[in-house]
Parts: structure tokens; C-alpha cells; sequence
């Protein structure tokens, strides 16, 4: 039937030969100079990192005693810290987390550009562009200038950072979105409110409450790390442990601080596989 | 009751996907729209609903001129057309009845939708609606738990809680069985009949569409190619508006549905 079809006469060339996946990089120069130059490039790089020998060996004695530490975690001597810097830490990270997601939905919707007009798409980029471009740590040290130390630069440095995560990555999933869902919505000759409500909202919402669950384990995690730079919460009083030599309450505080993220990744992983 | 004057559509790569097409459906028609793909079937019945803003030509719903009203009266006039999806487009984390009322959201505010607190006529209807296609028994089941033919069912349902006088279907059976494809263009057009609408349906099945409608535009290269009754496709029609093939085949198979029928 198909006597004439010119990929006959190709297939009997084809018979026979060898085949292999095409590579990543077609041509061969290409392909060896860029290998070979990562190879030379890593060996110089760790040839010119200074490692002093004898400072490493004592501070490994150093190190050792920390992890000893972990093995005799003392929840106890500085038990009113601890609790205090915990409590200042929570609230941080759940004030923080429900002003930063309140913000952020509104920049997600402005930031996705299949439902915002230009110019509200490129304010809501810029916001988000900020937000990501600024270093949690840097952010804190400025708002702490600002509003001195304590939990209130902490809660405004993770609002912050929650607005630049949350806002892009809803508004990615927002463009990701069934098209047609929402246009059967509008189509039906509902307002822009209604067809953010019926088309657009059901799509996303399980991302955007999984999102939410991971960016409150994240703040948590931060406001361990602001407290070294004077925003509060827990890591004013592990920052305190680690300059009293006191490796005991602060394998204590980290402890406690791992368990609570295991505790809220739990938690997450459980209402993500509600919500799908 | 439907006039289309002049349409033209070009995108934006320069793609013209509708050639100054003329159309007049009356009050009460049910007309189905076959041609090759990319021939501008879809985007024909978009510019109506102005889901595609038309290039040029204007589009006459009644007395109103749909393709010159502002964003507000577009939502008003969207309420009387009613539209059924390829894919059946169900908001798929929705009930089935939340789907079904989505389709009155044209009528009523903002806060009553957020609330799902809908007037209870609507409710009403709603519920009427869904026991017409049998699927009252799912009514606060996910769309997403349902079959094809079932969720082609519910999007019926949310076109028609719209009160609408036009419906405009976009291949309501692309994945379909034969089965369920025939049974949907049957409810379809059935319902049409009771309640006076008219309907233009896009359909790659040109037996399926022979069966069913009073009259068939083919539609080529964004051009009118034939506009007829569904008897009078016959295989030059056919090689007009698809090209070259043999057509025997689909025609008979048309003749052998309608004797099917008839016994």
C-alpha cells in the first residue's frame, strides 16, 4: 500500500545501526570544554579555600562539647527564658503569618497576569520583587533600628518576607490555572468578584492553604534566627545561652524548636491531604 | 433573533480565524456548526459571548448589539446566552449544585454568591434541572467525582438555570463514548424544543449532527461553505468544507442511524 513512501528506502539505511539518546549538549567541543573546565574550576576553587588545621582541632573539642551537650539538654535553669522567648516567638510567627497571608492574597491576585490589567500586574510584581530581593536578616536589622529590639521589628520583618513568598507563588498558581473553569464562570455573565469566588478561588485553594501552612513552619524557623540580630523570640534567648557557654539550655532551646517544626510539618502534611 | 453581520476575528499572529461571516439563526433553531479544526467554529461561537472580542462586524442578539455594549451590559446580555463546554469546564473542587447555580450569578450580588445563599426559586430550579437529567441524587457531590456523561449533564444544567434564549455549545461530545455522545446531543436538542431555544453547536461528528439538527453551517478556512439542511450534505459538500476523502461512509451511516430510529 505504502510502496512509495519515501521513509522506506531511508528505514533499510537506518537497520542495523546503533542508536543512542542525543546529548544534552550536541556539539562535542562544546560538550568536552565545559566539562572539563567545571573539573579544573572545582579543583582550583577548593585549592584556594584556607583551612587552618590547628584551629579546626581545637575547635573540634569545642563542637564535641556541643553535641555532649545534646545528650544532657537542661529544659531547667533558664525555664522562665525559655518559656518567655517561646511565648514571644509564637505570637511573632502567628501575627506575622496572618497579616503577611491577608496581605499577600490580594498582591497574588494583582500579580498573576492572566487576571490583572498591566499596570496592577507590574505594581504587584514590584512588591513581591522587593519583598524577595531584601534578606529576611537585613530586613530585621533595619526594622530593628527603626522600632528597637524586641518582637515588633520580628513581626513586621516576617510579614514582610510572608508577602513576597506567598504573593509569588499563588500568583504562579494562579496562572496555572484550567483557563476554561474560569471562563465558563464568566460566561455565564458573573462580576469580577464572582468569578474570583466560583472560577478562580476553588482552583487554588490547596495550594494556597498548603503555601500558608508551610510559610507559618518558616516564620517560626526565621524568629529563631531574628533573635540574633535583636528581634526578639526565641533566638534572644538561644543567642543568650550561646554566649554563656551554656551549650546545655541551648541544645534545650533547639530541641524544643525542632519538635515544634516537626510538629507543624506534620500538621501540614495532614490539612494538605484534607483540602485536595 | 440571533444576526451576525460582517464577523471578522484576526488574532494577534496575524492568524485570521473568521472571513466577514454572515449568519441568521431564528427564534428556536437548533443549527450545528461542523467544519475542520481550525476552521473557527470555536472562535465564532466565542465572539457571540464575546469570551473572544470580534475584530470586526457586529453581532445582533435580538435588538441589542452585543459586540457594542460596555463591560456591564456584556454581563447583563451575557445572562441570555448560555454556554455548554468541550471538557464540559465544571469547576471541578465545586458541588454539582454550586456548578448548577453559578449559572445565576449574572442575577444575583456578590455577597449572596460568596454565602451559596441563592433565592429559593433558584434553588428550586436548580433542583428541577437536575432531576430533567437525572443526576438529582448528586446534587452535593464534587463535579470532579462524576463520569463524563454525567458532568456534561450538570454543565447543561448550569446553561439553562441562566434562562437563557440562545445556547451556544462548543463540542459537547469531543470525549464522549458514542453512547453518551448521542444521548447528550438528544437532551440537548430535546430540551431546546421544550423550551423554544435556539441553539448553535459546534460538532466534529457530522452523523452525530445529520441526526440531530434542522440545519448545518460548514464552516472552512473561517468562510461560510455550506449552509443547509442536514439532507442535503452530500459528498461534494463534504470534499468542499473537509477536503478529499470518501464521504460515503459518514452519509450512510447517517441513513442507517435514522432507520435505527425509525423502527
Amino acid at each position: 500500500m505504502s510502496a512509495a513512501h519515501p521513509a522506506h528506502r531511508e528505514l533499510d539505511d537506518m537497520l542495523g545501526r546503533r542508536w543512542r539518546k542525543p546529548h544534552l549538549i550536541a556539539r562535542p567541543w562544546l560538550r568536552w570544554t565545559l566539562g572539563i573546565g567545571l573539573a579544573v574550576y572545582l579543583v582550583a576553587a577548593f585549592l584556594t579555600i584556607p583551612v587552618d588545621w590547628h584551629r579546626v582541632y581545637e575547635g573540634l573539642d569545642r563542637g564535641w562539647q556541643f553535641v555532649l551537650a545534646f545528650t544532657t539538654p537542661d529544659f531547667v535553669t533558664r525555664f522562665a527564658d525559655i518559656r518567655e522567648g517561646m511565648i514571644e516567638s509564637i505570637i511573632m510567627t502567628v501575627a506575622a503569618s496572618v497579616v503577611g497571608i491577608a496581605i499577600s492574597i490580594p498582591i497574588g491576585l494583582g500579580a498573576a497576569r492572566n487576571i490583572a490589567p498591566l499596570p496592577v500586574y507590574m505594581i504587584c510584581r514590584g512588591i513581591v520583587a522587593v519583598s524577595r530581593a531584601l534578606q529576611e536578616i537585613i530586613v530585621a536589622i533595619l526594622l530593628v533600628a527603626i522600632f528597637g529590639f524586641g518582637p515588633l521589628a520580628g513581626f513586621f520583618t516576617l510579614s514582610f518576607a510572608t508577602i513576597g513568598f506567598l504573593s509569588k507563588l499563588l500568583a504562579e498558581d494562579i496562572e496555572s490555572m484550567d483557563r476554561v473553569q474560569a471562563e465558563a464562570i464568566r460566561a455565564s455573565g458573573a462580576s469580577w468578584m464572582q468569578w474570583i469566588n466560583y472560577g478562580v478561588q476553588p482552583q487554588v485553594m490547596p495550594r494556597l492553604i498548603g503555601l500558608s501552612m508551610y510559610r507559618l513552619d518558616i516564620n517560626f524557623r526565621e524568629s529563631a534566627i531574628l533573635g540574633l540580630v535583636g528581634a526578639g523570640g526565641i533566638g534572644a534567648t538561644l543567642n543568650t545561652a550561646f554566649d554563656r557557654y551554656e551549650y546545655d539550655t541551648a541544645a534545650a532551646i533547639l530541641i524544643i524548636i525542632i519538635v515544634i517544626v516537626m510538629g507543624l510539618e506534620y500538621l501540614s502534611g495532614l490539612i494538605r491531604g484534607r483540602v485536595q | 433573533m440571533l444576526r451576525l453581520e460582517n464577523l471578522v476575528k484576526t488574532y494577534k499572529t496575524g492568524d485570521q480565524a473568521l472571513k466577514s461571516v454572515d449568519l441568521e439563526v431564528p427564534q428556536g433553531q437548533v443549527l450545528a456548526l461542523i467544519g475542520p479544526s481550525g476552521a473557527g467554529k470555536s472562535t465564532l461561537i466565542r465572539c457571540i459571548n464575546r469570551l473572544v472580542e470580534p475584530t470586526g462586524g457586529k453581532v445582533w442578539l435580538g435588538d441589542t448589539e452585543l459586540s457594542a455594549l460596555g463591560q456591564g451590559a456584556l454581563r447583563r446580555a451575557r445572562r441570555r446566552m448560555g454556554m455548554i463546554f468541550q471538557e464540559y469546564a465544571l469547576v471541578e473542587r465545586l458541588t454539582v449544585m454550586e456548578n448548577v447555580l453559578s449559572g445565576r450569578l449574572g442575577y444575583v450580588g456578590f455577597w449572596r454568591s460568596f454565602t451559596r445563599r441563592y433565592p429559593q426559586k433558584d434553588v428550586d430550579e436548580a433542583f428541577r434541572l437536575l432531576d430533567r437529567v437525572g443526576l438529582l441524587h448528586m446534587a452535593d457531590k464534587r463535579a470532579d467525582e462524576l463520569s463524563g456523561g454525567q458532568r456534561q449533564r450538570v454543565g447543561i444544567c448550569r446553561a439553562l438555570i441562566q434562562q437563557p434564549d440562545l445556547l451556544l455549545v462548543d463540542e459537547p461530545t469531543a470525549s464522549l463514548d458514542p453512547k453518551t455522545s448521542r444521548q447528550i446531543m438528544r437532551l440537548i436538542c430535546e430540551l431546546c424544543a421544550e423550551r423554544g431555544l435556539a441553539a448553535i453547536i459546534n460538532i466534529h461528528d457530522v452523523a452525530l449532527a445529520q441526526r440531530f439538527v434542522q440545519r448545518v453551517i460548514g464552516l472552512r478556512l473561517g468562510a461560510i461553505e455550506f449552509d443547509g439542511k442536514p439532507d442535503a450534505l452530500s459528498p461534494d459538500v463534504l470534499t468542499a468544507i473537509y477536503g478529499e476523502e470518501d464521504w460515503e461512509a459518514t452519509i450512510q451511516k447517517a441513513d442507517d442511524d435514522e432507520e435505527v430510529a425509525a423502527q
